[in-house]
C-alpha cells in the first residue's frame, strides 16, 4: 500500500516538475549553434550535458518532493527508523561515476579538436589594448585597429540622453570590422599590450584570453557568410564593456578585393603622412580620432574625470606646452592609464588629434597651434 | 536580558563587565559568536547595498547612474565584502556559538585568541571600506585582483592588501581555535564519529582555512611588491608571468569556495534529521564525502582559468578532477533526501530554508558540472552563466544555510521562539525573488552577455530588467530578517530546552536561553544523545 502510494504520487510529482522544467527552458535563451563545424560541436555538447543534468535534477527533485508530499507529520505519517543502506549508497556512487564517464568522452573529443591549431591558410594576430583591438593579417601585411563605433560611444556616455534602442547594434558595432574569408582555416594568435583581455565571438564557439607577454592560439573555419558580433570577456578596466568585436565573414572573392582595397589605403596613408594638411582637415579628422581614442577617459569636452583621467583644458585654455603634450601622447605616462600612441596611430592621426585638442575648446575663440603630420615624424626621430 | 538571568551562574568566573567593555573584552564563546553574527549581518547589508547599485545600473541599457569605473569598484567590493565580511564570519560565529555546546565543551580552547580573531575584523573592514573614499577610489579589478589590471589602480591597493592580510590572520586564528577545541575538548564519550555533522564539516573547513589563507597572503604580497617595490613577479616585461598569479590565487580560491559551503552542508545535515524526526542517513559516508570534497578542492583550481591557454593534458586533468567532485556532492544530496524519505516531516522556517538549500544548491551544482566541460566552458566562461552559477551556490547555498541555522538556533540563543508566520513569509519571499534575480542570468550568459560590464546590448534588456526587479525585492525583503531577529531577541513565546520536537544533541540539553557558561562539568555522551550517527556495530 505504502509502495503503491509512493509510486502514484511520485509519477504525479514527476509530471509537475517536468512541466515546470519545460517552462523554464521555453522562456529562456540558449547558446548559439554558431557558424562553424566546431561551434556546432560545442553547441551539441552543451545540449547533451544540459540534457543529462536536467534529467538528473528532475529525478532528484521528484524523489524529494514525493517525500515532502507524502511523509508529513501533519498527515500522521510515522517516521521509519532506517539510517543506512550500503546497497543504496553503492548505487548512488556508481551511477554518477558512469554518467561522468559518458560525459567526458565527447568533451575530450571536442577539446582535442579545438587544440589542433595547425594547417592554417590565414594567420591573424590579435592584440588587445585598453579598450580596442588590433588585427594584423600576418601574410597580407595589413594591420588596423578596431574600436567601438561612434554612435554607440556617444550613446553610452553617462547621461547622454540617447536611447540605446535608437542605435543600431548598440555596443556591438566597431569602426573597422575584422574581415575574413569563409571556407578558410584561420589561425588566431592572441596577445595584449597592457592588461588581460579575452577575445570572444559566441558564433565561433570559443573565447581565448589575450595576455601581455604571451601568445595564445585558436582557430576557426567559418562556413556561412555574415556578420558575427562579440565582446571582450575579461575585465580590463573602466571601458571593459565597450570594446566589441565584429567579424565579417565574406566570400573568398570579396575577401580578395577587400585586401586589394586595404593595400591602396596603405599607400594613401603613407602619402598623407608626408603632405601638408589644412587646419580644417586636421580639425575634422582630429575630431574623429579624439572621439575614438581619447574621449572615453578625457571626455568629449576635454574635462576629464578627476583624479584618474586629467582634464585637457583649464579655464578654456589647453593645458601644458605642445612639446610635453606631444611626448605624453607618443610615449604615454608611466604609472597611469595613459598609454603611448606611437605605434597605435599614424602620424596624421596624432597630429590631427593634437590639433583638435588644442583648438576645440578655446572659449575666447583664439586659434591654437596646428600640428602637421611631418612634425610628428620629425619629433619621433629627434 | 540573558545577562540578568545568568549572572548568578558565573560568579565563579569572576566579575563580568557590562556595557561596551563586556563586548570589547569578552572571552566567552557565546558573546564572541554573537559579535561575529552581528558583524556578518551588517556586512551582508553593506555588500547588498553595493549589489543594488549594480542591479540599478543594469536595470536598463545605457549608463544612467554611475561611471563604469565606479561600477567596477562596486562589483569588486561587493564580492570582497560578501565573501570575507558576510559569509565567512557568519560561519565562524555559528561555530563559536555551537561547536562547544555540541561537543560538550565549556568554551573554545583559546578564548583570548578568540576575542582577538573577532576584533581584527572591524579594523580590516574599516581599511577595506575606507578605500571607497580615497581619491583614486576603491579597487576596481574584480575581487580576484588579477594583475596587470589590479596594478594599474591607485594606492588604495595597499589598503586592500593589508585588509586581506588582517582577514587572513583572523581566519587562521579562528581555524586554529576550532581545531584545538574539537580535538581536545570533546566531552567523555564524544568520539570523532559521534560528533554532529556541523562539527565535522567545520573541522575539515578549519584545515582548509589554515592551508589556503597563507597562499592568498602570498599572492597579494607579491602584488604589493610588484606595485610598490619594483618586483616583477607578474609583469611579463620584467620576466614575470601574469598567469602565475591566477594559479596561485585559485589554489587559494577553489578551497575557499568549499570553505563557504562545507559548514552549510553541516547545518543542513543537522536540520533535516530534526524536522524529519529520523536520524541522518549515511552519517559515515557524509563524513567521508566531506573529506573527499576537501581533498579534491586542492586539485581543481585551474578550472577557473581554462581560457588562459593551458596545455591539453592540463585541461583534461582539471576537467576530469572537477567532474569527480560531483560524486561526493551527489552522495550528500542523496543522503539528505534519504533522510527525509519516510520521515515524519514538518516544515518550520529552518526546515524550509534547508529544503530550499537542497533544491537550489543542486541547481548550482548541476550548472557547475556543465562548467567543468572544457569546450563548453570556453563559451560559458566570464559570462552571466557563471554569475548565475556561483550565486546559486553562494546565496541560495551558503546564505540560505546560514539563515536556516539562525532560525534553528535562535530560540536557543534568545530563549524565545521567533515569529513563525513571519519566518515562513521571509522564506517564501526570499525564495521567489532570489530565483527571479538569478535564474534569468543563466539565459543572459548563454545568449552572450559577459560579466562585469556596466552596460549591455539591447537584446539583453528584458532579462536584465527581470533580474534587477528580483534583486530589489530580494534585497529589501532581508530587512524582514533583521526585524524577526530583533523581535525574537526582545521577547516572545518562551522556548523549551529542546525547542524542536525532533531535535537531538547536546546543545538541546541545556536551558534556553543557553546560560553564559555551559558544560562546566562535562556531560557523558552515549548513543542516546549522538543519534546522528550510523549504528556502529
Amino acid at each position: 500500500m505504502k509502495r503503491t502510494n509512493e509510486l502514484i504520487v511520485g509519477l504525479a510529482v514527476l509530471a509537475v516538475i517536468s512541466v515546470i522544467t519545460w517552462g523554464v527552458f521555453a522562456v529562456g535563451d540558449n547558446m548559439t549553434s554558431g557558424v562553424s563545424a566546431y561551434s556546432r560541436d560545442v553547441f551539441q555538447l552543451h545540449n547533451t550535458i544540459l540534457g543529462i543534468v536536467t534529467i538528473i535534477g528532475v529525478l532528484v527533485f521528484t524523489a524529494m518532493f514525493t517525500s515532502i508530499v507524502l511523509h508529513r507529520r501533519s498527515k500522521g505519517f510515522k517516521a521509519a527508523g532506517f539510517s543506512h543502506s550500503t546497497k543504496a549508497e553503492i548505487i548512488w556512487t556508481a551511477i554518477p561515476v558512469l554518467i561522468l564517464v559518458v560525459m567526458s568522452v565527447p568533451a575530450t573529443r571536442v577539446l582535442i579538436d579545438m587544440e589542433r591549431t595547425g594547417g592554417a591558410e590565414l594567420n591573424i594576430k590579435i592584440t588587445g589594448y585598453q579598450w580596442l583591438w588590433q588585427y594584423e593579417y600576418v601574410e597580407e601585411d595589413i594591420s588596423f585597429y578596431s574600436a567601438l563605433e561612434r554612435d554607440s560611444n556617444r550613446a553610452r556616455q553617462l547621461g547622454s540622453g540617447v536611447d540605446p534602442r535608437d542605435v543600431d547594434n548598440y555596443l556591438l558595432e566597431v569602426d573597422n570590422p575584422l574581415v575574413v574569408p569563409v571556407g578558410t582555416r584561420i589561425r588566431f594568435l592572441l596577445t595584449s599590450d597592457d592588461v588581460i583581455h579575452s577575445w570572444w565571438v559566441p558564433d565561433l564557439g570559443w573565447k581565448r584570453d589575450a595576455i601581455p607577454g604571451m601568445i595564445n592560439e585558436a582557430w576557426t573555419l567559418i562556413e556561412e557568410e555574415g556578420t558575427y558580433r562579440g565582446q571582450c570577456a575579461e575585465l580590463c578596466g573602466a571601458d571593459h564593456g565597450f570594446m566589441p568585436i565584429v567579424v565579417e565573414a565574406v566570400s573568398q572573392e570579396e575577401y580578395a578585393s577587400w585586401v586589394a582595397e586595404q593595400r591602396e589605403e596603405i599607400a594613401q596613408t603613407a602619402h598623407d603622412a608626408a603632405r601638408l594638411w589644412t587646419r580644417e582637415e586636421l580639425m575634422n579628422h582630429g575630431s574623429r580620432v579624439y572621439q575614438a581614442q581619447c574621449a572615453s577617459c578625457h571626455q568629449a569636452d576635454g574635462s576629464g574625470l578627476e583624479p584618474a583621467f586629467p582634464a585637457l583644458v583649464s579655464d578654456g585654455v589647453p593645458s601644458g606646452d605642445l612639446e610635453s603634450h606631444l611626448k605624453t601622447v607618443l610615449d604615454g605616462r608611466e604609472g597611469t592609464a595613459m598609454a603611448g600612441f606611437r605605434d597605435r596611430l599614424q602620424p596624421q592621426d596624432i597630429a590631427a588629434a593634437l590639433t583638435f585638442a588644442r583648438n576645440a575648446w578655446n572659449e575666447d575663440g583664439s586659434e591654437g597651434e596646428v600640428v602637421q603630420p611631418a612634425t610628428i615624424a620629425e619629433f619621433d626621430q629627434g | 536580558m540573558s545577562t540578568a538571568t545568568t549572572t548568578h551562574q558565573d560568579d565563579h568566573h569572576g566579575d563580568h563587565p557590562t556595557g561596551l567593555a563586556r563586548w570589547l573584552f569578552s572571552t566567552n564563546h557565546k558573546e564572541i559568536g554573537t559579535l561575529y553574527l552581528v558583524f556578518s549581518l551588517t556586512m551582508f547589508f553593506v555588500g547588498g547595498a553595493m549589489a543594488l547599485v549594480i542591479r540599478a545600473e543594469l536595470f536598463a541599457p545605457g549608463l544612467q547612474l554611475v561611471h563604469p569605473e565606479f561600477f567596477n569598484q562596486m562589483t569588486t567590493m561587493h564580492a570582497l565584502v560578501m565573501i570575507f565580511g558576510a559569509v565567512m564570519p557568519a560561519f565562524v560565529g555559528l561555530a563559536n556559538w555551537m561547536v562547544p555546546m555540541m561537543i560538550g565543551a565549556p568554551d573554545m580552547a583559546l578564548p583570548r585568541m578568540n576575542n582577538w580573531s573577532f576584533w581584527i575584523m572591524p579594523f580590516a573592514f574599516t581599511l577595506l571600506l575606507a578605500t571607497l573614499f580615497m581619491p583614486t577610489g576603491a579597487p576596481a579589478a574584480g575581487w580576484t585582483l588579477y594583475p596587470p589590471l589590479s596594478l594599474q589602480g591607485g594606492n588604495s591597493l595597499a589598503f586592500v592588501i593589508l585588509a586581506i592580510h588582517l582577514m587572513g590572520i583572523s581566519s587562521i586564528m579562528g581555524a586554529i581555535n576550532i581545531i584545538a577545541t574539537i580535538l581536545n575538548m570533546r566531552a567523555p564519550g564524544m568520539t570523532l564519529l559521534r560528533m554532529p555533522l556541523f562539527v565535522w564539516t567545520w573541522l575539515i573547513t578549519a584545515f582548509l582555512l589554515i592551508a589556503v589563507m597563507p597562499v592568498l597572503a602570498g599572492a597579494v604580497t607579491m602584488l604589493l611588491t610588484d606595485r610598490f617595490f619594483g618586483t616583477s613577479f607578474f609583469n611579463a616585461a620584467g620576466g614575470g608571468d601574469p598567469v602565475l598569479y591566477q594559479h596561485i590565487f585559485w589554489f587559494f580560491g577553489h578551497p575557499e569556495v568549499y570553505i563557504m559551503i562545507l559548514p552549510a552542508f553541516g547545518i543542513v545535515s543537522e536540520i533535516i534529521p530534526t524536522f524529519s524526526r529520523k536520524p541522518l542517513f549515511g552519517y559515515t559516508s557524509m563524513v567521508y564525502a566531506t573529506a573527499s570534497i576537501a581533498f579534491l578542492s586542492f586539485i581543481v583550481w585551474a578550472h577557473h582559468m581554462f581560457t588562459v591557454g593551458m596545455p591539453l593534458g592540463a585541461m583534461l586533468f582539471f576537467m576530469y578532477a572537477t567532474m569527480v567532485i560531483a560524486v561526493p556532492t551527489g552522495i550528500k544530496i542523496f543522503n539528505w533526501i534519504a533522510t527525509m524519505w519516510r520521515g515524519s516531516m514538518s516544515f518550520e522556517t529552518p526546515m524550509l530554508f534547508a529544503l530550499g538549500f537542497v533544491v537550489l544548491f543542486t541547481i548550482g551544482g548541476l550548472s557547475g558540472v556543465m562548467l567543468a566541460i572544457v569546450p563548453a566552458n570556453f563559451q560559458y566562461h566570464d559570462t552571466y552563466f557563471v554569475v548565475a552559477h556561483f550565486h546559486y551556490v553562494l546565496v541560495t547555498g551558503a546564505i540560505f544555510a546560514i539563515m536556516a541555522a539562525v532560525y534553528y538556533w535562535l530560540p536557543k540563543w534568545t530563549g524565545h521562539m521567533y515569529n513563525e508566520k513571519l519566518g515562513k513569509f521571509h522564506f517564501w519571499w526570499s525564495t521567489i525573488w532570489v530565483n527571479v534575480l538569478f535564474f534569468p542570468q543563466h539565459y543572459l550568459g548563454l545568449a552572450g552577455m559577459p560579466r562585469r560590464i556596466p552596460d549591455y546590448a539591447v537584446q539583453f534588456a528584458e532579462f536584465n530588467l527581470i533580474s534587477s526587479v528580483g534583486g530589489f525585492m530580494f534585497g529589501f525583503g532581508q530587512l524582514l530578517f533583521v526585524y524577526i531577529i530583533w523581535q525574537c531577541a526582545r521577547g516572545g513565546e518562551k522556548a523549551t530546552a529542546q525547542v524542536w520536537e525532533g531535535a537531538r544533541g547536546l546543545e538541546w540539553t541545556v536551558p534556553s536561553p543557553a546560560p553564559l557558561h555551559t558544560f562546566d562539568t562535562p556531560p557523558l555522551v552515549d548513543d542516546r544523545i549522538a543519534v546522528h550517527q550510523d549504528k556502529l556495530t
